[in-house]
């Protein structure tokens, strides 16, 4: 009776499109969209899941993650630019100061 | 015409996504990345929380984005020209009459198994400003302000990290 299938389906589906974008790809802004992406994939399975209960403590979750997303993007995209400022790309596959 | 317009947007956001990480240029790929937010907005206000829908929409679509595609082209990242190119309005329109033709094909797939998305009935009290506002400022009161604390040393965390040189020194 309650297809919550299709909305958790979908959720998994855009969460797996974010994992392989951050696996393939070089570039670290669309590494960054992509966890955007997945962040984004899991506030739609906190909203349906919300919606199927008739809860609201869900839909507060998903506003707190928001936040923290903000901030995120706020802090990663300034670091991306400390990055490009030391070595004039954002290919992740160079940046390898910290790496064997 | 609900899981019409489920199927709709769910194939908007699964096209969208896929074109994200599949295209070459970085401001085509956060242009799609707007597109899967807003889809997934629709999503949110099928599923009758009108309020988040409103904020994904502001937050994600407008601000967050904004901010990316402002790193984009501070970066120099993509090309113009590179952009111009590919950026064709018959791409555009054979995109969305794909997305139209495919949600219709899966609508009718759909038609046949007979499923439809059940909502809650207390959705349409829960999903509102009011219940939401209610519930945040007494019950997560604090967490709030915790929250105000964290974006606030976010901004200057970023505006430290991304500033040439320290004027402390």
């Amino acid at each position: 009776m309650i297809e919550l299938d299709w909305y958790l389906g979908l959720s998994a589906i855009l969460f797996t499109i974010g994992v392989i974008g951050v696996l393939t790809r070089k570039n670290a802004i669309v590494i960054f969209m992509c966890a955007e992406l997945m962040l984004n994939s899991v506030n739609l399975t906190l909203v349906s899941f919300s919606a199927q209960l008739g809860d609201v403590h869900g839909q507060i979750l998903v506003f707190f993650s928001l936040c923290v997303a903000a901030a995120e993007a706020a802090v990663g995209l300034a670091i991306i630019i400390a990055i490009y400022r030391n070595h004039l790309s954002v290919d992740v596959s160079r940046i390898h100061l910290l790496r064997w | 015409m609900e899981i019409y317009f489920f199927i709709l947007f769910a194939t908007l956001a699964v096209t969208s996504a896929i074109a994200m990480i599949t295209t070459k240029d970085t401001v085509n790929s956060a242009l799609f990345l707007v597109l899967n937010l807003i889809s997934v907005a629709g999503i949110f206000l099928l599923l009758k929380a009108q309020f988040l829908a409103v904020v994904q929409v502001l937050v994600y679509g407008g601000a967050i984005m904004v901010l990316f595609l402002f790193v984009i082209m501070l970066l120099n990242l993509g090309s113009e020209e590179h952009l111009l190119s590919r950026f064709s309005v018959k791409y555009v329109l054979a995109f969305f009459l794909g997305v139209i033709v495919l949600s219709q094909l899966l609508y009718a797939i759909a038609s046949v198994t007979g499923t439809l998305p059940d909502l809650s009935p207390q959705m349409e009290q829960v999903g509102t400003v009011e219940a939401l506002g209610d519930e945040l400022f007494t019950t997560y009161m604090l967490p709030v302000l915790v929250t105000a604390i964290l974006l606030t040393a976010a901004v200057v965390g970023g505006i430290l990290l991304a500033q040439r040189k320290f004027s402390g020194k």
